[in-house]
């Protein structure tokens, strides 16, 4: 017997006697979670619908392989080839590792999936199914600690992201000065991204949270500032940005396939 | 406008125990420790409560209300549905001595384990000189009353007792990060230590530390998160950590 069982502490026969909603919390974060990857991993392997001029699927982009349908590449540049170790990949599995690295190690996620997956803790107050708990002290979860390669990962893929939103206000001949409903989901999909990435905790111990001496530092010690009022809303960052890209790549979808309409307003 | 609570307060010691039912006169504004004093001085006399500043300054009232660490002296009666019972036992995660009285030492022997702050050795008493942007994140940390209700809401020893021997828990992970962040203290390995000595690397920053402090004390996002980075720039970054080989890099 051991946790709040253990024999020198108060005989409570009960795991909690947390009288709210305590189970809510958990089970709503797993159930949108799990949502979002069962829908990611069957996009990452439908290999389809993914651009449609000049909207391309943030799941997609940027696309690196030479099995990219026309048009979905930056200038033709495919470095990877269609066939990797005999197996036809999907492009979105080549890159997604790098966003999905940066999330599964972000220190709010781990919050949120540790406690609504793995229980441990379901609650706050709530005693955990496992019998033993080593936390992030051995392989694999010491690998959270790579979260830093991640978050610079991230800020190339939002280099990227950006760019497509940048070339989203073309109109599907390629003339520049259009703007259509696919334009704005990608900017709001993009810049919620900016965002989620400038808020995490190693962006904000990368420009100044490593100092000891702030007052020798003042350009980084304003940085650190910002960044620290940006990192109170890390969480809310996470999920808006989640349901963004989410919807980016049902939009493209949709778009793709012609069940949507992209409307332009010029 | 008095009214009547039913109240289910925990009653034993380290053999054997139970929660009574009670019912006791409450008044307008009260908080539970308040309710707690009452069936102490009118229905159950030998009621163990540990008890001090009434204030929430003294930390020492920390018990377990409807499931949830508090300080009973700064819960409301009123924040509770009228009707609803109201459940006090004492912490589950510290050995029980008496009724809502709990035997705290594990945290006093981690505090001893911790190194004093260290300022450079030709500094003298009075000499010492910081600017405030320097010491306002350690500030945030010594607003603490250890009142050691994140340390009993911490899973990795709450529901792990062997555990206690390598985790100091949050509460002293707030203390290293004052002394890692203070501007005058030396002492080189705090980052090294607090990994390898005082279990940084148990935490899976689920933040119920952060949740439970009476102080706001963002515990987890300016103390444990930022140690944690720290302890990445030492051991798992081969750039930092090449980088402070060739030039001598302040913070590692």
């Amino acid at each position: 017997m051991s946790g709040v069982f253990s024999p020198t502490r108060a005989k409570i026969k009960e795991r909690t006697l947390r009288t709210d909603k305590w189970w809510l919390q958990p089970l709503v974060t797993f159930g949108v979670l799990f949502s979002f990857i069962i829908y990611a991993t069957f996009r990452a392997f439908e290999n389809a619908y993914y651009f449609t001029e000049p909207l391309i699927s943030p799941f997609y982009s940027p696309c690196l392989s030479e099995a990219c349908v026309a048009g979905s590449t930056i200038a033709g540049f495919t470095p990877v080839s269609a066939q990797v170790l005999n197996f036809a990949l999907s492009p979105a599995l080549i890159i997604l590792i790098f966003p999905l690295g940066f999330r599964m190690t972000c220190y709010y996620y781990r919050k949120a999936y540790y406690r609504s997956f793995w229980l441990s803790p379901p609650a706050c107050a709530v005693a955990e199914p496992h019998e033993k708990y080593t936390g992030e002290t051995r392989p694999p979860l010491i690998f959270q600690n790579a979260h830093r390669w991640f978050f610079y990962a991230g800020l190339v893929f939002n280099v990227f992201l950006t760019y497509d939103a940048i070339i989203s206000f073309k109109n599907p001949e390629g003339q520049w000065g259009h703007a259509s409903v696919g334009s704005l989901v990608l900017l709001i999909s993009s810049t919620l991204l900016w965002f989620y990435s400038l808020s995490c905790h190693t962006c904000r111990h990368t420009v100044g949270g490593r100092l000891k001496h702030f007052s020798k530092h003042p350009v980084r010690y304003k940085l650190w500032t910002w960044v620290s009022i940006l990192n109170h809303k890390h969480q809310q960052f996470a999920w808006y940005s989640l349901a963004a890209v989410a919807f980016a790549d049902i939009y493209v979808r949709e778009v793709a396939t012609g069940a949507w309409t992209n409307f332009y307003f010029f | 406008m008095a009214r009547k609570l039913n109240l289910r307060i925990w009653r034993g010691d380290s053999d054997s125990g139970e929660l009574k039912d009670v019912q006791v006169e409450v008044n307008e504004g009260e908080v539970v420790l308040d309710v707690i004093h009452r069936v102490q001085a009118t229905q159950i006399g030998d009621l163990a409560v540990r008890w001090n500043c009434k204030a929430g300054k003294c930390g020492s009232c920390s018990m377990e209300i409807n499931g949830k660490p508090r300080l009973a002296c700064m819960t409301q009666v009123a924040s509770y549905p009228e009707g609803e019972t109201i459940t006090v036992t004492p912490l589950r995660a510290f050995p029980v001595i008496k009724d809502l009285v709990t035997d705290v030492s594990f945290n006093y022997k981690k505090a001893m384990e911790i190194p004093a702050y260290a300022p450079p050795a030709d500094l003298a008493p009075g000499d010492a000189r910081m600017q405030q942007v320097d010491v306002e994140r350690s500030q945030e940390f010594r607003k603490c009353i250890e009142c050691f209700l994140c340390q009993d809401v911490c899973h990795v020893i709450r529901d792990h007792e062997e555990n206690k021997k390598s985790f100091a828990g949050p509460r002293f992970f707030i203390r290293i990060a004052e002394l890692d962040m203070h501007p005058l203290d030396i002492l080189k390995n705090r980052k090294k230590t607090a990994q390898e000595e005082h279990g940084l690397g148990m935490c899976n920053i689920t933040k119920c530390c952060t949740e439970v402090c009476p102080e706001h004390i963002r515990i987890t996002d300016n103390a444990i998160i930022p140690m944690k980075e720290r302890v990445v720039d030492i051991k798992y970054d081969p750039a930092r950590w090449l980088g402070s080989k060739i030039r001598r890099r302040e913070g590692l």
